[in-house]
């Protein structure tokens, strides 16, 4: 050994330390890294569902009503305009006086009022309207608090005292009665999976928004997977190689790369402004968000229709089958599976896009639940963008009940994709 | 007859048009000895037919119901008095409406102008006509097309091939919807810019440093002169994906380092796809999370350490739309570094190298234009982002690089300017269409050179 290599050796072995110090602190970094990600998604979910599972259950208050005509103004059930006009809400008013007569005040009643929802008047309108032989009796029923008497009942319990915000002295102590007498109590939220959109938060619901989104997605995966199907079998199967197929193929990436909010200008251009169709309907929606979940299901359908081997091809050929043939009834139906797979995860995409849909008027309020793919409609996320946006305090657990639903959705979709490729999808 | 009722009659023809000439078929093949006698099988003669009948018609049944409104409004419009002749576009639209609401009986005929009330009793008498003619056209069309492709059918046609061409226009036609998209967005991006420009110069637009698109109302409001400088938001954008590169670039490339170089099967297994639900949730999902939870905790701990930070800071925006794209940068980085061939890693590891040397020297560069093209595609996606800062990021257009203070983005003002009911011929308005133009092409530009990169990377290796 020369003295050269002798001196190289002894550097090398005292650099040894610092290196595997670096390679450690290298090392380091990456977990730290893994667990940012895994950290966030953590947080992420914990948030939204700390927030929301209370909106599960909603604050409902038993009262005796008494049906009591003259109270109503109603006489005859069968007359529409005495239905219309009659005082639904006082039937409320005088029980809760009933229950607590101590609260005798001008100011006492008016308080007392604010117990419970003010839209469970019209809940008893369309329950007479139901049972016409309850005009005149008795009832005990459970109605639905008012959003304020909502959050300070669920903050009851909480370490740093109950929320009180616009509850009064009074109303805190009926409320304490009531709760002493069991008259009080969370029950399962129904108007939250069975109502539309509200401006009281303890009436507002998501079933309107749930049937938005599902019209919205109708339309969608009726014109994007056929367009999407055919359009990756011609450029996969008969395409000819030359400039023109592959300024189309740039295209279609490029296109999936194109921020959202692009496509809503699009269709607010070229659908609302040029050919006037109306706003909000979930038409418009279906056919912008078709035009920008089309390059997604394009691509992995030329994914699927690349992964059938070539050997099929050239047996169908052999056997006789023209091109057209050999695609119909060999590659398609082995490609499917993958084709499939794309378009649901390609409906995941387009259940969770608000922006564009802002932009073509789906923001609007809509109480009444949609009847068909052209009546006014709002879809999931933007209702959970429209609640976030309220003042009210009840909202917020709204809000994050909402977002629970869509994501429920959502991953119910990517793991049926992601079963559908494990089960149907064959590897050569 | 209405056109539901049409289609259904035409949908009716079109399959015995089918049934019909396959029946055929098989009946002239049965002379012949069979349907091998035949040139195609019996099913493309009933296709055939069956494309006869329905294509024409069909076509003939769409362009009218897109373009019959004009040809109708002007036959009303012409036969109004000189008195009653609409001047301006606003004015022509106030009369239709009259007269479709008086034809409705929306509005009551006895109050109206006898001229208008003629007008909407034309105009339902146009349109029954109008919808009568077109019913007996397009059926006829249909029958006529039928019987074209019934008397031409012989043994000897070649209807398979013809039946496949019909086919492959059709996929042409699919595939060409892409390209028909990208032009819609960049003629009716550019359309309404031009608009734009015309009220406002470009200079002042790419230039101005004041962003203020409130528009007077009356000539001598104070205040609302209304100027388009769009600097503020662009600088206000790309503080926002400044810093959410910041945060997602290093997560999201040491995480793929390390998922792909060091972690083991199961740790892989399990950490790759919790990290990737973070690209699947919604961004209106991410705005909430941002809006209600990371701006009030970022507000409240400067607050505790003495720092005025504004509740609807970049900071927040920026952070949570960093969390946003980390799955991004991370999977596409994998995608790069696994495609690196193993021998490299071979050769570098057998002269000596640890592990993170050869990263460091010998994979990370190998792998580098594809990490570039994937932070570039994360970029675009930042810059294009809507939901999260249009929650959690301001209104208030400011000059300002600080993180800790309010700035607006390109998508925050075009969605602001563009929610609700709008004209289509103010400046406020058409100037969402100018912000919109300038976000298509520089996030286009991005992803092209970001694709051409990427692809250029991959092929070196296979």
């Amino acid at each position: 050994m020369t003295e050269d290599q002798q001196r190289n050796a002894e550097r090398v072995a005292r650099g040894l330390k610092r290196r595997y110090r670096a390679e450690r602190r290298f090392r380091f970094y990456g977990l730290l890294a893994v667990a940012f990600g895994l950290l966030s998604v953590a947080v992420l979910f914990y948030d939204i569902i700390s927030k929301g599972a209370g909106a599960f259950r909603q604050t409902y208050i038993e009262l005796e009503l008494h049906y009591d005509p003259d109270v109503l103004g109603v006489y005859d059930l069968g007359d529409d305009s005495q239905v219309a006009l009659g005082d639904y809400s006082g039937v409320i008013r005088a029980a809760l006086q009933q229950r607590f007569p101590e609260y005798g005040s001008r100011n006492d009643r008016r308080e007392l009022g604010k117990l419970i929802s003010s839209g469970e008047g019209f809940d008893l309108r369309d329950r007479l309207v139901a049972n016409p032989a309850l005009l005149g009796q008795k009832e005990t029923l459970w109605l639905v608090a008012d959003d304020d008497i909502d959050t300070y009942f669920k903050s009851l319990g909480d370490r740093e005292g109950a929320f009180t915000g616009r509850v009064s002295e009074t109303l805190q102590n009926v409320v304490k009665v009531l709760a002493d007498g069991g008259q009080i109590a969370l029950r399962l939220n129904t108007n939250f999976f069975s109502k539309g959109d509200s401006r009281e938060p303890e009436q507002a619901g998501i079933w309107g928004a749930a049937v938005g989104s599902f019209y919205t997605l109708l339309i969608t995966l009726g014109l994007s997977f056929p367009i999407g199907v055919a359009a990756a079998i011609y450029l996969e199967e008969f395409a000819p190689r030359n400039r023109w197929t592959d300024l189309i193929e740039v295209n279609i990436n490029n296109l999936a790369a194109v921020p959202s909010i692009i496509f809503g200008l699009l269709g607010l251009a070229i659908f609302i402004n040029f050919f006037e169709v109306p706003r909000s309907i979930p038409v418009v929606g279906g056919l912008v968000l078709t035009l920008m979940t089309l390059p997604t299901i394009i691509i992995s359908s030329r994914a699927a229709i690349k992964a059938v081997p070539p050997s099929i091809r050239e047996a169908a050929i052999g056997i006789g089958a023209s091109p057209m043939q050999v695609v119909l009834h060999h590659v398609l139906p082995l490609a499917m599976p993958g084709m499939l797979t794309g378009a649901i995860i390609g409906m995941a995409q387009a259940l969770g896009e608000t922006a564009p849909l802002l932009m073509i008027g789906m923001v609007a309020f809509i109480v009444d639940i949609p009847t068909g793919p052209a009546s006014p409609a709002t879809v999931l996320p933007v209702q959970i963008f429209l609640w976030s946006d309220s003042p009210e305090r009840a909202f917020v657990e709204k809000t994050s009940a909402a977002i629970m639903v869509l994501l429920a959705f959502l991953i119910v979709m990517n793991t049926a994709a992601v079963w559908l490729r494990k089960r149907l999808e064959r590897r050569w | 007859m209405h056109t539901a009722n049409l289609l259904l009659v035409l949908g009716a023809m079109i399959v015995a048009a089918y049934y019909l000439a396959r029946g055929r078929s098989l009946a002239m093949a049965r002379p012949l000895g069979g349907i091998r006698h035949l040139h195609s099988l019996p099913f493309y003669y009933g296709l055939r037919a069956a494309i006869w009948c329905g294509v024409p018609s069909l076509t003939l049944l769409v362009l009218w119901l897109l373009f019959n409104d004009p040809f109708i409004t002007a036959a009303v419009l012409a036969g109004l008095p000189e008195s009653l002749q609409p001047v301006t576009v606003a004015e022509e639209n106030l009369t239709l409406g009259t007269i479709r609401n008086l034809a409705t009986g929306a509005l009551s005929t006895e109050a109206a102008d006898p001229a208008l009330v003629a007008a909407s009793e034309r105009l339902v008498t146009l349109e029954a006509m109008g919808s009568r003619i077109i019913a007996a056209a397009v059926l006829s069309l249909g029958l006529v097309g039928a019987l074209v492709a019934w008397f031409r059918m012989s043994p000897q046609l070649r209807a398979r091939q013809q039946v496949e061409k019909v086919f492959k226009v059709v996929l042409l036609l699919c595939s060409l919807v892409a390209i028909f998209t990208t032009l819609g967005i960049l003629l009716s991006v550019l359309f309404e810019s031009l608009r734009f420009f015309q009220a406002v110069p470009a200079a002042d637009f790419l230039f101005g440093t004041e962003w203020s698109p409130q528009m007077a109302i009356r000539a001598d409001q104070a205040g609302s002169s209304g100027s388009f400088g769009a600097v503020p938001l662009f600088v206000g954008t790309l503080l926002i994906s400044f810093i959410a590169m910041v945060v997602a670039v290093p997560v999201g490339l040491m995480s793929a380092i390390y998922l792909a170089e060091y972690a083991n099967g199961r740790v892989r297994n399990y950490a790759k796809p919790t990290i990737e639900i973070l690209a699947g949730v919604p961004t209106v999902v991410y705005g909430f999370f941002a809006a209600l939870t990371v701006a009030p905790f970022i507000r409240d701990t400067g607050a505790a350490m003495g720092v005025a930070i504004s509740s609807e800071s970049a900071l927040a925006a920026g952070l949570v739309m960093g969390v946003m794209i980390i799955p991004f940068v991370s999977s596409l980085a994998d995608d790069v570094i696994t495609a690196v061939p193993q021998s490299l890693r071979d050769g570098s590891l057998g002269l000596g190298a640890t592990h993170s040397e050869t990263i460091k020297k010998v994979i990370f560069p190998a792998a580098l234009p594809g990490i570039v093209g994937g932070v570039l595609l994360a970029v675009s996606r930042a810059i294009g982002e809507t939901m999260i800062v249009v929650m959690a990021a301001g209104l208030a257009a400011q000059l300002t690089v600080n993180p800790l203070e309010t700035v607006t983005t390109i998508t925050v003002q075009i969605v602001t300017l563009l929610v609700g009911d709008q004209e289509f011929d103010s400046p406020k308005t058409l100037a969402a269409f100018a912000l919109g133009l300038m976000l298509f092409v520089v996030t286009l530009i991005l992803n092209f050179i970001a694709l051409h990169v990427v692809k250029k990377y991959r092929e070196q290796y296979d």
